[in-house]
């Protein structure tokens, strides 16, 4: 299963390195990190992405809820939960219809187009992270030059 | 107000500070080795109250705490300095990690502003201990370390214990704060302590009284919390036969009628016997290692378990338990034997069951072969027991002499059996026993121990004799790294490679060298006084008893199989 791990953590160092010394020492993979400070200063949001068995992503929130510097540990549903992750994509432009068409598919996907050059165009894209792999399936035949992606970042809907 | 406060500060040295928390906290002894980055602490014990014992290496020094600690239930202390003296503890921390014992490590730092620039004697111990550690702080002012203590301690002794590092720079030991010392504290992200529900105790009993065969298995976290009454009263009361993981033996008296001692890859024949035979286990404080278990699918596969924790996250980790209880096991076993009181249960006649288990013991114990010889290993540790106080207290090395000590040392007062059971550490059971004497220095302490697994930390001995810790060292020496030589025998087709110590070095005249007394034995009547001598000695004693290098420990459950498939001594 595809899981959103939400973590509420002390604002300090190292505690990045713990939490992704603990998924290493646990033979756990994180598939995507991403980590900000909150609106109180004392407060980091981490949230981890990583695909196991139910069984397993059980067990990693328990470790991660045994840490002494995690203050919340949330396993969210994902029906329940806005997640989002920015990408962008620098792909390569061959022909002049190229640009045309790149446009064309990023605003179907409500993506921004950046740094449009003669033999290069960049896409910044925000989306979910099927999304995100759908777009890049439509544009792969122009040829990727670099990806570079954030990792997800999710909120619970309000009242659940 | 202000001025109230202000005078309950004090103005001192971040060392100054170390050592006045760790009073606080009750600290009597610290064992260790000093150098360049911890001199400002040690310059400390020559105006605090706290002796400081000299080991002979650094992870020496840890385990004499690991072993004070688990004697003692309060954290020991270990200081070693930066760089090697940090790594060289890494052992002990992890050692102590897995066996879920009270630990505060205080290491010397290189200064604030040398840190990360491989300075000498500099190591990232922070990073490198992260895995092995329950927490570690590294204060980066003189102020934060009363702090740091303050914490450690509760850190390390409450909830599951664990070793708790404190890393501190040489200059936050030299620099002057106002330090206040804090009473109170928070700690957010901790909860040591979790409270039973009742509803799940009341789901244990229930599946408990409606299984045909159950049976208790008591783990280390039976002894951690002190539960020996409590364990002994549900058994009685339930008529429920007891067997213990490795770190439990001794959690449940061996001596008792229900008692069948522990299971495992060298377990007891009639405990591995019954556990499979069994189909509803009461499983308190063990996190069901494969060592103990053998497969995980086998063993929960006709099983229902109830399992009984203080840590949420060993509940479905490697066995998936039908009843869950977390929270202190001494609490929750408190709150059954209350509603076994309250609906009046009291089993007083014997079911099929415990009628079957008791002549599953009985024939056990008149049938199983053990070596024939006079100094053959059950005959050995039986006369041990034979002739020690049943308060002794006991730590083991690791290897063939640990497993022969679970098969046939019976432990008759619980919780006087320590081991590495987890991390299977060579060399911990000497300066263990070194730290277990200090704890309790009224009984006598002895480290059941293998050539190989001494030879690891005999220089321990020099600390035993200067700091006058009398323990007494008990050798089955076989000249050989045993286990490994058991296992090249039966896995590797009898290739001996890399086992064979020879005689070497004569443990007699080494420890005569350190101080100590040596005895060998080489019959029953030798060892019958060496024994006695040795137990009435003030020096510590070496007792270097020559056996058959080809004997095997049996039963053996290999690993990747299961308790059924365990073989027997032919």
């Amino acid at each position: 299963m595809w899981a959103i791990i939400s973590l509420l953590v002390e604002n300090k160092t190292g505690i990045l390195f713990k939490v992704t010394n603990l998924f290493r020492s646990r033979n756990f993979n994180i598939d995507s990190i991403s980590v900000g400070v909150t609106e109180n200063p004392a407060y980091s949001r981490m949230t981890i992405t990583t695909n196991s068995d139910e069984k397993r992503v059980t067990q990693i929130v328990k470790q991660l809820e045994k840490m002494i510097d995690t203050v919340d540990v949330k396993h969210l549903d994902e029906h329940k939960t806005v997640y989002r992750e920015l990408c962008l994509f620098m792909i390569k432009i061959s022909k002049a219809s190229d640009s045309m068409e790149i446009n064309k598919i990023a605003t179907a996907y409500g993506g921004k187009v950046h740094d449009v050059k003669k033999e290069s165009i960049m896409v910044e894209l925000t989306a979910t992270p099927h999304q995100i792999q759908a777009f890049e399936e439509l544009i792969k035949p122009f040829g990727i030059i670099d990806v570079a992606r954030t990792g997800v970042a999710a909120l619970q809907r309000s009242g659940s | 107000m202000v001025i109230e406060l202000m005078n309950k500060m004090e103005t001192m040295t971040g060392a100054k500070a170390l050592m006045t928390a760790m009073e606080k906290e009750g600290v009597k002894q610290v064992f260790g080795i000093p150098g360049g980055a911890n001199l400002p602490m040690y310059d400390e014990f020559a105006r605090c109250n706290i002796r400081h014992i000299l080991a002979r290496h650094e992870q020496s020094a840890a385990h004499m705490a690991d072993g004070f600690g688990r004697v003692s239930r309060k954290p020991g202390v270990c200081f070693a300095t930066s760089g090697p003296g940090a790594t060289n503890i890494l052992t002990g921390l992890a050692t102590a990690q897995a066996d879920s014992a009270p630990m505060v490590a205080v290491t010397g730092q290189v200064p604030v502003a040398m840190i990360g620039r491989d300075a000498f004697q500099e190591s990232d111990i922070i990073g490198m201990s992260n895995p092995v550690v329950k927490y570690a702080f590294q204060p980066r002012t003189a102020s934060e370390v009363p702090g740091a203590v303050r914490k450690g301690f509760y850190i390390a002794r409450t909830g599951r214990p664990g070793p708790v590092l404190i890393d501190i720079p040489k200059d936050v030991q030299q620099n002057e704060a106002e330090m206040e010392f804090p009473d109170e504290f928070k700690i957010q992200g901790y909860h040591p302590w979790a409270d039973p529900d009742i509803v799940a105790c009341e789901r244990a009993i229930d599946m408990l009284l409606n299984s045909e065969k159950p049976i208790i298995l008591s783990g280390g976290g039976t002894i951690i919390s002190s539960a020996f009454a409590e364990l002994q009263s549900i058994a009685e009361t339930l008529m429920l036969p007891v067997v213990t993981t490795f770190k439990g033996k001794g959690s449940f008296p061996e001596n008792h009628p229900l008692s069948l001692g522990p299971i495992g890859m060298h377990g007891h024949a009639e405990a591995n016997k019954m556990m499979t035979e069994a189909d509803c286990v009461l499983a308190i404080g063990t996190r069901f290692s494969d060592r103990s278990v053998g497969t995980f699918e086998a063993f929960e596969k006709r099983l229902k378990i109830i399992h009984l924790d203080v840590d949420p996250a060993e509940i479905g980790k490697n066995q998936t338990a039908q009843v869950a209880v977390v929270g202190d096991v001494k609490a929750s076993l408190r709150i059954m034997i209350k509603l076994l009181l309250q609906r009046a249960i009291k089993k007083t006649e014997e079911s099929t069951w415990i009628k079957h288990v008791k002549e599953t013991k009985a024939y056990w114990k008149e049938n199983l072969k053990i070596h024939p010889g006079e100094m053959g290993a059950a005959k050995i540790l039986r006369k041990l027991r034979e002739l020690l106080p049943p308060e002794s207290i006991i730590t083991t090395e690791v290897g063939q002499h640990q497993m022969w000590a679970s098969l046939f040392y019976d432990v008759i007062q619980p919780g006087t059996f320590f081991s590495s059971t987890g991390l299977g550490t060579m060399g911990w059971g000497f300066p263990a026993s070194i730290g277990a004497k200090v704890a309790r220095p009224d009984v006598p302490v002895v480290d059941i121990a293998g050539d190989g697994s001494f030879a690891m930390t005999e220089n321990s001995l020099a600390t035993a004799v200067l700091e006058d810790i009398p323990v007494i060292v008990f050798i089955l020496n076989n000249y050989s790294l045993g286990m490994v030589a058991q296992w090249q025998r039966t896995f590797y087709d009898k290739r001996m490679i890399g086992v064979d110590q020879q005689n070497c070095p004569d443990y007699v005249k080494l420890a005569e060298s350190y101080g100590a007394q040596g005895i060998r034995a080489q019959s029953m009547d030798e060892l019958h006084k060496a024994i006695k001598t040795a137990l009435s000695s003030d020096v510590a004693t070496v007792i270097d008893i020559p056996i058959d290098p080809v004997e095997d420990v049996l039963p053996f459950v290999a690993p990747g199989t299961s308790l059924a498939d365990m073989v027997l001594p032919s």
